[in-house]
């Protein structure tokens, strides 16, 4: 029989060693791995490099890491968001390093790895400061900048419902980067708001096949936002 | 006269063909939303996943999980859609989103846009802006004709990093609407009271004027909201 299903964040966190590459999904608060990433802070893990589409709000999950000094790089497309008071601390004092990278196309770095696939060529960004040092090829006429996959040790998402078999389904806008980067980490680690048994998802409404997927977690959500997404 | 934001977002609701799929950005942009009439089908894409968007949610119905690309709570309208960011910049990328308004901090007389880093910014971050310079077919640009200091903004060349070039196909300001056509800007339409030299005077970069040049249809205010002061 094949589980995959940890009975808490705290265990299905204890392996990621110090130094670790974690993709983070979520935008926003939806499908933001909150619970798992908080376990990582009260663990004590350090050095580590983040991939995630912003740098975190307040000082829980993301922002807490933040806080606590434990990010040595984060790549990301909007590090400025409102709330990211931690990480733009750190930043100024040069105390952290930020790769930046369009939203799209750190999607797509992600897909690559992923995929298999050595890379692509995009049109985005190509001319401007953020494609410098970067190789670029005219193809029928159009300027394409080349862009390595990104993988990492980890990806930390959070899905609607998963079972122990890793299948997920999301809800609403939970997916966004949650998707690729459950295919492009050496070991992917899923919270899930529902643990439900084998047959739970119909096929049709697997949104992620549990190939992708190494360990689940289910935390209860909570009825109220508060409870869900930690203080504002 | 000069139209206020809910004027510009006006302005350009009224160019939007029925059948659009519109990116929104940050700022007067989201506004435009509210000015469509209901004779165009129109649907709205947000960068996290989401086709056929709805407005903001009203207090005490918010979902948790369903919040637009500037981490408001959103609602869905009958016939969206939700997907992965990788499909939603196939969509940006692969130019099949036909409309994007984006706001600006500085235009250029050949389309050049750069509206990414601000002057003075601690943290860069430059999002899906980028994406949607160099994907979507139509880049309708709305902002400020001039700074709050009073310099132009539509220039002959962009001196903050640009966010992309040559992309921008229109120009909605307080003061005028603006084509970019391959011969250089066109202006279109001028604000109530003003026009084409008063226009000129606060545009750096140089104007042809449109044969059919003309003021510009905007109503003083609707249900209370001004759109021209």
């Amino acid at each position: 029989m094949i589980d995959k299903t940890f009975k808490s964040c705290e265990e299905a966190v204890a392996c990621v060693p110090d130094g670790a590459t974690i993709m983070l999904g979520g935008f926003g608060d939806p499908g933001l791995p909150g619970r798992l990433l908080e376990a990582l802070r009260q663990k004590g893990t350090k050095n580590l490099a983040i991939i995630h589409n912003g740098a975190g709000a307040g000082d829980w999950a993301l922002g807490g890491l933040i806080k606590d000094g434990r990010i040595r790089k984060l790549t990301a497309s909007f590090p400025c968001n409102p709330g990211a008071i931690a990480f733009q601390e750190l930043y100024l004092k040069g105390q952290v390093e930020l790769e930046l990278v369009p939203q799209g196309t750190l999607a797509e770095r992600i897909r690559a790895a992923g995929a298999g696939l050595g890379g692509f060529f995009t049109p985005t960004a190509a001319g401007t400061e953020l494609a410098k040092g970067k190789e670029s090829r005219v193809i029928d006429g159009r300027e394409y900048v080349f862009e390595k996959p990104l993988r990492a040790d980890f990806a930390f998402i959070r899905a609607h419902r998963g079972d122990r078999l890793g299948n997920l389904a999301f809800r609403k806008a939970m997916r966004n980067f949650n998707m690729v980067m459950a295919t492009a980490a050496e070991m992917t680690i899923a919270e899930v708001d529902k643990l439900v048994p084998v047959g739970g998802i119909d096929p049709e409404d697997v949104h992620t096949p549990g190939i992708f997927v190494d360990r689940v977690v289910h935390i209860a959500r909570h009825p109220k936002l508060v409870e869900i997404t930690g203080p504002k | 006269m000069k139209l206020t934001r809910d004027g510009i977002a006006y302005r350009v609701a009224c160019d939007l063909p029925n059948g659009s799929y519109v990116n929104l950005g940050i700022g007067i942009p989201t506004i435009v939303s509210s000015y469509l009439t209901p004779d165009k089908e129109i649907l709205f894409h947000s960068e996290n996943g989401i086709l056929g968007m709805g407005p903001v949610a009203a207090p005490g119905t918010e979902d948790v999980d369903l919040v637009n690309a500037g981490k408001e709570f959103v609602t869905m309208l009958p016939g969206g859609a939700f997907f992965d960011h990788s499909l939603s910049f196939s969509m940006i990328r692969g130019g099949h989103l036909t409309h994007s308004i984006l706001g600006a901090l500085e235009v250029a007389g050949n389309g050049d846009l750069a509206n990414w880093r601000t002057p003075g910014e601690k943290v860069p971050g430059v999002g899906g802006a980028m994406d949607l310079a160099f994907g979507v077919k139509n880049v309708w640009v709305t902002m400020t004709h001039v700074t709050n200091k009073g310099k132009p903004k539509i220039l002959k060349a962009c001196t903050l990093p640009l966010t992309g070039p040559r992309c921008v196909k229109r120009i909605y300001t307080d003061l005028a609407l603006i084509e970019v056509t391959p011969e250089g800007l066109l202006l279109r339409e001028f604000a109530p009271g003003l026009d084409p030299a008063a226009v000129q005077a606060q545009t750096e970069a140089p104007l042809r004027i449109a044969s059919d040049c003309s003021a510009m249809n905007v109503p003083e205010n609707i249900k209370g909201v001004p759109l021209a002061a």
